[in-house]
């Protein structure tokens, strides 16, 4: 009997669940590390500057990122303190600036290709890595969203307390990753504007 | 009788018979979509050694046409049809073999064949942990391998030809689809295969990582862990930062390919027009390509320097010397790996001060790996050694690192390397320092936990049959290589009959094809012994071949769950063979000091001053029986 107990310990165990998380995070940010060198390698080696004033979209999108990572951090507190209206409330509110905020990128877009004739295919690559950057950044802002999705959800199946929690803080590490990683490609990318 | 338990997975059978582990699994769930390690670690085996009997078929085809450019085999055009018109392999087809040759032997056979088989197999078993951190995170990783490797053949079938730009995939040939035949469909199916199989990989990795460092069992800090979990351990770190840069790589070649941009193309001009890309750079994607492919070589030998070190330890009944300098050595070279991409690009037009700071860094590891060297070796030195087939297979393998590293300190120097690279020299360095060495650790590996996978046990006259035959044919294959590579005789070439200086090479290709003919029969034997010991073999007794580790404290029918009762604790190193004054010469981890008096030392006490106590007065009572005497 008590084996069969210790057993069942080791499989809720969730602790090494959300170390993977921890470990995808790296992989994801070496992945970002990648493609900001590689643009360093372009641009140093072939002599392409980016030449280009970023579009104040970002500026907004930044902005919207933040907000959504406070509202998130509302909705872990509220669901530690066992409100659970109010965390699905942050939690839909999150949802809605993650929307807002792949609109904005993608409005950010429009604005680089139809007002400033910064073109995906440019032949000065530094400016289509651009796109590349903004472009991989909102793939996983969709994972992240089906992530706060399937929390959601969760909130709504009455499941245990336990697993309410691990799933809030899987989401919160992978959003707030994401926030920052934005911050580091919105620097990255105003450091070499010029 | 109350039962207190929660499941995380719905099953919800359990009986009070003590049979607690008999789920009612479908044969789906238990074959095929297994969450259970070490079902996922047979999978990963056989379809590794599938991929890898295929890549070594491709290999005897392309050696055909190297011994004999001028004849003609109607054989081959009835079993490849257009590749291989009027019984000649055309030339087109000719590197398509060789790159997917070389695209499955590194990524499908020596990392996902070894490390998914291994790190599944032997974490969970070694550390003492129930299963992997997500089972079915990990039964996905599976999946996306087998997704893999079916896309990988399948680029077989289209009109076209397999990816033909070598495993390398070098742009513009993999990054302009009209640029010779395999670019078109045949690299666009290996781009979606390597995707998912990164994506494999990864999800392989991220559980490797985790469970080892959350999952040991009591007493197993990290100092008692076995070198093969040092090694997979570190081998899935490095999967897990450098794999993440190939696929910003891949992400760029894509864009190229498909969308426009133009990262890697510049004046270009193809069958006589400007094409409209400009301003990229090839030599970047060599960047990207290479933070991977570095460490990928790493990723491909460490799994099989940890498995050989556990089983020359064993199998010499003597502790692994230098525990701590071995796992010292992989860190470091875990490390070095990261920092030495460029010796790949030496002739790439580098600033020769660049080029002479790779070489340094190149030129270190041999340090880390010399230490290996040289501890496997006194390992041997004055054990009582049982040559086991997996024991000659991990000799084996010392044996290949050795010969194959030596030609390492040629090509790592950027002045040498103007003369050798892209020739045999190349092929036949790292045919034997990462090809054979990492293949005999792995059939070392396959040999001495069979047992463990499916208990029973393999013929061993056959496992020395398939090792001798082995052994000297990769030598007969790999050694004259470097004499062709020396007289500047070029890889991946088609023909050497239209060049007068090479000609005289052609008898030596002809030998080398009939040894590597003689090498594939061999794993005929390999083959037949291993399907039908897993059907007629001996039945394995618990600890056949006497070892210290967890993995055969378990028993012989496997549970979901691997322990039937508690995970057993951890009180000692790995390696305590024929330890003196030990009743027998092993001590499995699971011994507690306590029951072993006669053979402890002071410095198993290192950090345990109350169990140093204990062995003085255990000691000067000894003494003092001594004196009455």
């Amino acid at each position: 009997m008590m084996a069969q107990i210790q057993k069942n310990n080791d499989r809720l165990d969730l602790a090494p669940k959300k170390f993977n998380m921890w470990i995808f995070i790296f992989t994801s940010f070496m992945f970002f590390a990648a493609l900001t060198s590689g643009f360093i390698v372009y641009s140093g080696g072939r002599g392409h500057g980016l030449n280009v004033i970023m579009p104040d979209a970002f500026k907004y999108s930044t902005a919207v990122i933040i907000i959504s990572s406070i509202t998130l951090f509302l909705a872990s507190r509220a669901a530690k303190q066992l409100q659970f209206a109010k965390q699905r409330l942050f939690l839909w509110l999150t949802f809605a600036l993650g929307v807002a905020f792949f609109a904005i990128q993608v409005y950010a877009w429009y604005v680089l290709t139809y007002k400033m004739n910064v073109y995906l295919t440019d032949p000065n690559a530094s400016r289509s890595f651009v796109y590349i950057f903004t472009g991989m950044h909102l793939l996983h802002i969709i994972a992240a969203i089906l992530l706060l999705l399937n929390t959601l959800a969760g909130t709504y199946k009455n499941i245990p307390q336990v697993r309410n929690l691990f799933k809030m803080e899987m989401t919160s590490i992978f959003w707030h990753f994401l926030g920052i990683i934005w911050i580091y490609l919105y620097v990255f990318l105003l450091l070499n504007q010029n | 009788m109350s039962t207190l338990a929660v499941h995380d997975h719905g099953v919800a059978h359990h009986d009070d018979h003590g049979h607690e582990h008999h789920h009612n699994q479908s044969f789906l769930s238990k074959y095929v979509f297994s969450m259970d390690h070490k079902m996922i670690a047979k999978q990963f085996l056989i379809t590794g050694i599938t991929m890898a009997v295929i890549a070594m078929i491709l290999s005897i085809l392309f050696r055909i046409q190297l011994a004999y450019p001028d004849k003609t085999f109607p054989l081959l055009t009835t079993l490849l049809g257009r590749f291989a018109p009027n019984g000649r392999i055309s030339a087109d087809f000719y590197l398509s073999l060789v790159t997917i040759h070389g695209t499955i032997m590194v990524f499908f056979v020596l990392t996902a064949g070894l490390s998914g088989t291994f790190a599944n197999l032997l974490i969970p078993l070694q550390v003492g942990a129930r299963d992997m951190a997500s089972p079915f995170m990990n039964m996905l990783s599976y999946w996306f391998f087998f997704m893999a490797s079916v896309v990988m053949l399948s680029s077989f079938l289209v009109q076209k030809g397999p990816a033909s730009g070598g495993w390398t995939i070098y742009p513009p040939l993999s990054a302009l689809p009209k640029a010779m035949p395999g670019s078109g469909e045949g690299m666009t199916l290996w781009l979606i295969s390597m995707v998912m199989f990164v994506a494999s990989s990864l999800m392989g990795g991220i559980n490797y990582v985790s469970t080892v460092l959350n999952m040991r069992t009591k007493g197993m800090d990290l100092w008692k862990m076995p070198l093969t979990i040092w090694a997979l351990f570190l081998t899935a770190i490095l999967g897990i930062l450098a794999f993440p840069v190939l696929v910003a790589g891949v992400v760029l070649l894509i864009f190229d390919r498909s969308f426009g941009t133009s990262f890697y193309l510049s004046d270009i001009v193809l069958n006589g027009v400007q094409q409209p890309y400009e301003g990229g750079s090839p030599i970047l994607f060599q960047h990207l390509f290479w933070f991977l492919g570095h460490p990928e070589v790493y990723i491909v030998i460490m799994p099989a320097m940890g498995i050989s070190s556990e089983v020359m330890s064993v199998n010499s009944r003597k502790p692994i010397f230098g525990y701590h300098a071995m796992v010292y050595s992989l860190i470091g070279i875990t490390v070095l790996s990261f920092i030495v991409w460029g010796h790949h690009m030496f002739v790439t037009g580098m600033n020769p001060f660049l080029g002479g700071v790779f070489m340094i860094t190149t030129l270190i590891i041999a340090v880390p790996s010399a230490v290996k060297t040289f501890n496997w070796l006194a390992t041997l030195w004055r054990g009582n050694i049982r040559f086991t087939p997996a024991m000659l297979f991990a000799i084996g393998m010392v044996s290949f690192f050795i010969s194959g590293g030596l030609t390492g300190i040629f090509l790592g120097n950027a002045a040498l390397d103007i003369n050798l690279h892209d020739t045999y020299f190349v092929v036949a360095h790292f045919h034997l320092v990462m090809g054979s060495a990492a293949i005999f650790g792995m059939l070392a590996g396959v040999y001495h936990w069979f047992p463990k996978m499916f208990g029973k046990m393999m013929d061993e006259k056959l496992g020395y049959l398939h090792f001798w035959l082995t052994f000297i044919g990769a030598y007969l294959v790999f050694f004259p290589m470097h004499f062709m590579g020396l007289d500047g005789v070029p890889r991946r070439y088609y023909a050497f009959t239209e060049f007068v200086s090479m000609q005289r090479w052609l008898t030596v290709n002809t030998f080398i094809t009939w040894a590597a003919i003689m090498a594939a029969c061999a794993q005929v034997a390999f083959l037949y012994n291993f399907i039908t010991s897993i059907f007629i073999g001996k039945k394995a007794t618990q600890n056949p071949w006497e070892a210290n580790t967890l993995e055969w404290t378990t028993p012989v029918e496997h549970l979901h769950g691997n322990w039937p009762g508690e995970i057993p604790t951890v009180y000692r190193w790995p390696y305590d063979y024929s330890k003196p004054g030990a009743e027998e010469d092993y001590i499995p981890q699971t011994v507690p000091f306590s029951q072993t008096m006669s053979s402890n030392q002071a410095h198993d006490f290192e950090d345990n001053p109350k169990g140093l106590e204990e062995l003085n007065k255990f000691n000067s009572t000894l003494k003092a029986n001594e004196q009455v005497k």
